[in-house]
């Protein structure tokens, strides 16, 4: 009788605005994540419309030049920062104490802060746009000089990645104290879910390189502001020195951004093709060696940079040398749908997509990585396709098959199996309607971040932004399914899907405001 | 008496809209109907005219013939399985989790294959990089927004700026042929000679790149980069700042006229009086 008291007590949720404000509940402090995720995601997402819009057809139409490369520049910087990094904390959040029986993350109040310090800091970055000057037009690489000669919008840009750069740190070490400290009895490293082992590495990539680019921006405002050379060659300085330190964040980031999707997915296949996930120790490592690996491969950013010979083998070597653990992984995909019984609910769709798009970008990666070939290809429309294929295909279409695959555990209802479907077909015939013709143009020759274009590039410019209207637009129907899956709908039971593997499978639908204060045990 | 206004006021402000509209109907259909008339729909890299695009052009078929071959196997083997293996179609899951043999097998192979891309390529770079023994030297410096070139040993040098009339890029006027890729002074080097290109930048990074002739590299402000050309063919070849350079960035194309030999040195004479 007076545990069920207790209990009872223990599940009172708070009411009101201070719920969100002052929570340090993990399943709230992951609501806000992923909501403030889906947001950003639709303020880059216009962002993007603005540019397709721009380069519908030769000639300047809609804005000019200037707020063209604003676009350019905050659309990416919103996209990565915005809506992928804190949509996969908000993943993180959410699932890493469910799934390994712990009753919430290590250090809780320091959680509340690392999300409240993200609307703060996108505030700035959006700001920017409106000061004197302009927002950042200098990419979302920022390199100087052209960043410095940029407005006070420049600077509120880096103070903008200081603040998210404290939050990702923050978000990291709570992560690795969780996963390291806080597992269910039984559950070692190796009997982690893929979805945790793919965290707790990204977590101590988030380490490594979030303070390297603080440090690359901090030199560029000094270089603005407090009379320092870092970057500038008539006081010594070097530009491509920004380069180098920016990259060697730049690529682990890439992999910061991408391996929690495949974490979501090493947890999706599984479930609907019915069968264990194959190779589980070969993910582990090829996970490990790949984070390792993005440490090595910086400068395949900047081959036309003019570095010495020794150097770009280097680069063109260590980087083809990411294509041994990233095949692997989609091996190891495949072999757990090889004989496996599979349906083909929206997560699993997701999941599929996922695996078969990022194989087109890991292997237009591997084009790009032969420095030869890289010289045509580099800074044209074959990178803004390469990379949209690599993150959105990656860790986009990653987040949507977590986002279908849990969302009944979270709200307790099943989502409209419907909408879903139309919210996959729309998603990925739009994307590849907006980024194949892409390669052509690249090929072609049309350099990235030009707001007007020669006119042998018209027709395909014509199809990508057509496509990329119908892309935008078609994730509104997300907006639409999850609001339903929160309103009502079928009751979701406590496994939801057909035998998952997982502790979060044994709490009820939707997940109690509480779960495991008492830890499971684990054979 | 209230609703009778605010009926008028919508009806004028129909009536203002209805004025604006030819204009704005005319404008919506100046963006939806694309402009090009000459349909080109490029699906490769541009034809190589230097040593150096063609080498660049064998290795990216190359390549791109060995990942469509992976992707096409990749993608074989998921719709198989995606048609093969439905609980729909009765399938049974199997048990296994892990198959050495299978993974020895997908880690070798594709070490391999790496292997073999590697050789060409750094064959090709070795190529690239040997700007030694050339026959003439000329500087190109990028500046907002705009190309310098400077033919030192000849004395001559002069810049390169559009010459694409605003009226154009507005859309008040026709687009030429060669819209946004028109310059009024023309690089000129002559056929068949190894040309070093010394490139560097006055203000921000610029990247010099004709895609005919090669591949592109940063002009750096304080730093002296260097490429060379050998073009086989003489004719016109044009190109663009490829390096995010700020709001006209995509304003600073290139134009390299390559002619025959004699012709270069009337060219450098006339220059070298003009100046």
């Amino acid at each position: 009788m007076t545990t069920t008291v207790a209990d009872h007590h223990h599940d009172e949720v708070p009411k009101g605005i201070t719920r969100w404000l002052f929570t340090t509940n993990h399943k709230d402090i992951g609501t806000l994540y992923l909501w403030f995720s889906f947001i950003m995601f639709l303020v880059g997402g216009s962002m993007a419309l603005v540019i397709r819009a721009e380069l519908f057809q030769p000639g300047l139409q809609v804005v000019d030049p200037l707020f063209y490369n604003q676009m350019v520049t905050v659309h990416a910087l919103i996209m990565i920062f915005g809506a992928v990094m804190p949509g996969f904390v908000g993943f993180a959040n959410w699932m890493i104490p469910m799934m390994i029986g712990a009753p919430d993350m290590a250090l809780p109040r320091m959680n509340n802060w690392s999300f409240w310090l993200l609307p703060f800091a996108i505030s700035l970055l959006i700001l920017s746009l409106f000061v004197p000057g302009g927002g950042p037009a200098a990419g979302w690489t920022i390199y100087p000089p052209l960043s410095v000669q940029g407005g006070m919008g420049v600077d509120l840009t880096i103070f903008t990645i200081h603040i998210l750069g404290m939050s990702s740190i923050l978000g990291a070490i709570n992560i690795i104290a969780t996963i390291m400290n806080m597992r269910a009895p039984g559950m070692t490293l190796m009997k982690m879910p893929l979805f945790i082992w793919t965290w707790v590495i990204t977590a101590f990539l988030l380490i490594a390189a979030m303070p390297v680019l603080a440090g690359a921006v901090t030199m560029l405002l000094t270089d603005r502001h407090f009379g320092t050379a870092f970057f500038d060659p008539a006081g010594g300085g070097d530009p491509v020195m920004f380069q180098h330190i920016f990259w060697f964040f730049g690529h682990p980031e890439v992999y910061i951004l991408i391996l929690p999707a495949f974490g979501i997915i090493s947890q999706v296949i599984p479930t609907f093709a019915r069968k264990p996930l194959f190779g589980y120790t070969s993910m582990v490592f090829a996970t490990a060696g790949i984070a390792f690996l993005s440490f090595i491969v910086w400068a395949h950013h900047m081959y036309t940079v003019g570095m010495p010979l020794s150097g770009e083998l280097f680069f063109m070597y260590s980087t083809m040398l990411i294509a041994i653990p990233t095949g692997v992984k989609i091996f190891n995909w495949m072999a757990t749908m090889w004989r496996g019984s599979m349906t083909f609910e929206t997560p699993m769709l997701y999941a599929i997509a996922t695996v078969a798009l990022f194989t087109v970008g890991g292997l237009t990666g591997l084009m790009m990585a032969i420095t030869p070939a890289d010289f045509q290809y580099h800074d044209t429309y074959f990178i803004v396709a390469h990379f949209h294929y690599v993150i959105f295909c990656g860790s986009v279409l990653g987040m949507f098959a977590g986002v279908y695959y849990w969302l009944p555990k979270w709200t307790g209802h099943m989502y409209d199996e419907t909408l879903g479907k139309w919210h996959f077909w729309l998603t990925i015939i739009a994307f590849n309607v907006t980024f194949f013709p892409q390669h052509f143009l690249g090929f072609a020759g049309m350099p990235r971040r030009i707001p007007d274009y020669s006119l042998q590039f018209a027709e395909f410019n014509v199809i990508s932004s057509i496509g990329g209207f119908v892309l935008g637009f078609s994730q509104l129907i997300l907006l639409v399914v999850v609001i339903k899956a929160i309103r009502g709908g079928k009751k979701a039971s406590a496994e939801v899907w057909e035998n998952p593997e997982g502790l979060e499978w044994t709490v009820p639908s939707p997940a109690p405001y509480h779960t495991f204060a008492t830890a499971p045990e684990v054979k | 008496m209230h609703i009778l206004r605010e009926t008028k006021m919508i009806v004028n402000r129909l009536k203002h809209l209805l004025g604006a509209g030819p204009a704005l109907v005319s404008t919506l259909v100046l963006w939806v109907v694309p402009a090009s008339v000459q349909a080109e729909w490029a699906l490769n890299l541009q034809r190589p005219v230097t040593e150096i695009a063609r080498v660049q052009y064998d290795l990216h078929m190359l390549i791109m013939y060995i990942v469509t071959v992976i992707g096409v196997i990749v993608f074989a083997v998921m719709f198989y399985s995606i048609v093969k293996f439905r609980k729909s179609k009765g399938a049974q899951p199997a048990k296994f989790t892990h198959s050495t043999k299978a993974e020895v097998i997908w880690t070798v192979i594709p070490t391999l294959i790496l292997i073999v891309m590697a050789v060409p390529s750094t064959k090709a770079l070795l190529l690239m990089e040997d700007t030694t023994e050339s026959d003439m030297v000329v500087k190109v410096t990028g500046y907002q927004w705009g190309w310098h070139y400077d033919y030192m040993e000849d004395d001559v040098d002069f810049f390169s700026k559009l010459t694409t009339p605003q009226s154009q890029i507005t859309g008040s006027e026709t687009k030429g042929e060669n819209y946004l890729l028109e310059v009024d002074n023309h690089m000129v080097i002559p056929v068949g000679k190894k040309v070093r290109i010394l490139l560097t930048a006055r203000d921000v990074i610029h990247a010099w790149w004709v895609p005919q002739l090669g591949g592109k590299k940063d002009a750096i402000p304080g730093f002296i980069n260097e490429m060379w050309v050998r073009a086989d063919e003489t004719g016109t070849f044009r190109g663009q700042c490829s390096e995010l350079c700020g709001k006209d960035h995509g304003y600073m194309p290139i134009v390299v006229d390559v002619v025959e030999e004699a012709e270069y040195q009337a060219w450098l004479t006339s220059q070298q009086n003009s100046g």
